[in-house]
């Protein structure tokens, strides 16, 4: 019996401190060895191969069309907004959560941007500015709000993003009186025309989104602390992790998210769009899910979301082009995103049966 | 041995209920004390109170001789006692390491650390150290544990336990779910843990754990303490006895 009271540890601490040496220097290569195979069999990887298959398919369909450097812009513009609002939703489902409301609240910073513009009546910089911060507030105020249901009143996430998702879009038709605005400044349709480095400012600022994002989750406590609430928010809270606090963040950041998508969408089309994103919550959870980030959180990869985003919007874009109608995506999205998450439970049987 | 945990005359009452009537209880350096007793006895509620869960309504709790409050469990952690409850608290979608730094981050140093930033491999590396110098088999720092055996988890949660417990270690039934091999892994572990000169403290219903790796045994019985016991040379009858009261030690 190795279990004696009493057992001095003086004579295995050398054979320890050997073994430790080895196995660290074990650990740094087996480190370089699983990170290559666990991101060759990761969700990013297998939906990089899909989104693969789809351009190469799309590609032969219609090679005058599809692979054109035109066409690809055109995808990954229309693609901004959105990625913008994943990025946010890819924290928010990390955590366990959900939030249906990002389309309606886009819209709502959509007609307070464009609102707050046409009140001040000037055409420079600064009214850009502040109907960025307009659009901004606006958002994060619908995001402080579903926070506090969620982590105060404990109303359950679905049911309340599902609320702010009517609330939202009510309370935009309210103050719009249901028309769209076109009372954009110039300045600002300048700007979503200008292309520095040949690229549009709008994906220029969905791409800072994704990279800040991106490190902030998989690099700093923040981000941590994001898995650790998904995976067990007992764990977070006894670790002394202010569970509450931290999940309340996330919703307003992800209406701050839903109110920069609003004013790049206001960009982009130089009019509100009122009517034009009530599919826009299914895309980014499609992209979100589809990239990994399970559905029961606490896992999840930036990288996977910003190929996830590209499936639907890939999908669309083939599809249009090939004068298929544009239905049939939301068709087979639908059922892409069940398989993935079919898959992601899957994974997760097997994987709490080893 | 000298006692670095002391409950005097603990009294907890819930309403009409009476949870704790009285119980003392001692913890020394570097012994593996087990608190065993019925169903309802009052085990845990003198955790809960020792570990700074719940507050007691009267009595006193002394560490390193000095009377003390224990406020919150976080207080209660600064002043280096810790409890791994039956349920582990561990994140299954992190890695070992990452669950032993949860809420205690190291950052990197620098403006990056002011940011936030993860000293990711520093703690992989004192995750690993601390699991191989405790005699663990948990190996791989990548692998979530989900995917760990149910003894390989308790590792965990204990090292976890141990990297900060400075003074006293709670271990809730820490071998109930476990297989003979792993019951006795964990056990092994116990002891070490102890050998550091750490207060161990051992809730179990499982008397021939209790007997092989305790060092004093204390018994609760409706809520005080009824009997103290040495590990060595007690036999499973006695404790039995001494819990359901057909045996009745005094406490001294």
């Amino acid at each position: 019996m190795s279990t004696t009271r009493g057992s001095a540890p003086g004579a295995v601490t050398e054979d320890v401190s050997r073994t430790t040496a080895g196995l660290l220097r074990e650990e740094a290569e087996q480190a370089r060895r699983t990170l290559l195979k666990r991101a060759l069999t990761s969700s990013p990887a297998y939906m990089f191969g899909v989104l693969l298959v789809l351009v190469i398919v799309f590609s032969i369909l219609s090679p005058s069309a599809f692979p054109t450097t035109s066409n690809a812009r055109n995808v990954v513009l229309n693609a901004s907004p959105l990625l913008v609002m994943a990025v946010a939703m890819t924290y928010v489902m990390i955590a366990g959560g959900f939030d249906l409301s990002i389309g309606s609240v886009l819209v709502f910073a959509n007609v307070i941007a464009a609102k707050v513009m046409g009140w001040m009546g000037t055409d420079d910089a600064l009214t850009v500015v502040v109907g960025l911060l307009a659009a901004l507030a606006a958002g994060g105020v619908w995001g402080t709000f579903n926070g506090l249901c969620i982590t105060k009143l404990r109303v359950p996430p679905l049911i309340t993003t599902l609320g702010t998702l009517g609330a939202a879009l009510g309370v935009a038709d309210l103050i719009s009186g249901g028309n769209d605005v076109r009372t954009v400044p110039l300045t600002l349709i300048n700007l979503g025309s200008a292309e520095p480095l040949g690229v549009s400012w709008i994906v220029w600022v969905a791409l800072v989104v994704l990279v800040v994002g991106g490190l902030v989750l998989h690099m700093t406590r923040f981000g941590r602390h994001t898995y650790v609430i998904g995976s067990n928010p007992e764990a977070a809270r006894r670790a002394g992790i202010n569970v509450d606090r931290h999940v309340l963040g996330l919703y307003t950041l992800s209406g701050v998210a839903a109110g920069l998508a609003g004013m790049l969408s206001l960009t982009q089309f130089a009019t509100t769009t009122i009517a034009g994103h009530t599919t826009d919550v299914i895309s980014v959870i499609e992209g979100v899910a589809l990239g990994g980030t399970s559905m029961f959180g606490g896992s999840g990869l930036m990288v996977g979301t910003l190929i996830g985003i590209f499936i639907p919007a890939t999908l669309t874009n083939g599809f249009i082009i090939q004068n298929v109608q544009p239905f049939w995506q939301q068709v087979a999205t639908g059922f892409i995103l069940i398989g993935a998450v079919y898959l992601d439970q899957l994974k997760r049987r097997s994987r709490e049966r080893a | 041995m000298t006692a670095v945990l002391e409950a005097d005359s603990i009294t907890k009452r819930y309403g009409h209920v009476t949870a704790l009537d009285g119980a003392s209880f001692t913890a020394n350096a570097g012994e593996v004390t087990a608190l065993i007793g019925d169903n309802g006895a009052g085990k845990s509620t003198l955790v809960k109170i020792l570990s700074g869960v719940i507050a007691h309504d009267e009595g006193t709790i002394r560490l390193d001789g000095e009377r003390v409050r224990l406020e919150s469990p976080q207080h209660a952690r600064e002043l280096g006692i810790e409890t791994v409850f039956q349920d582990l608290a561990l994140a299954p979608d992190l890695g070992p390491a990452e669950n032993m730094f949860v809420g205690r981050e190291i950052l990197r140093g620098g403006w990056g650390g002011r940011l936030g930033v993860l000293d990711k491999a520093r703690m992989r590396r004192e995750a690993l150290e601390s699991f191989v110098s405790m005699g663990t088999d948990v190996k791989d720092m990548f692998a979530p544990v989900a995917s760990l055996s149910g003894g390989q988890r308790q590792s965990v949660a204990i090292c976890r336990s141990i990297k900060w417990a400075s003074n006293v270690l709670f271990l809730d039934e820490p071998t109930a779910a476990l297989g003979v091999r792993q019951t006795r892994n964990v056990l092994d572990l116990v002891r070490r843990v102890a050998a550091r000169g750490v207060a161990v403290i051992l809730i179990s219903h499982n008397m021939p754990d209790v007997l092989q790796v305790s060092d004093r045994i204390e018994v609760l019985r409706l809520g005080r303490r009824v009997a103290q016991f040495p590990g060595q040379g007690t036999s499973i009858e006695q404790l039995v006895g001494a819990m359901t009261g057909a045996l009745d030690q005094r406490a001294a």
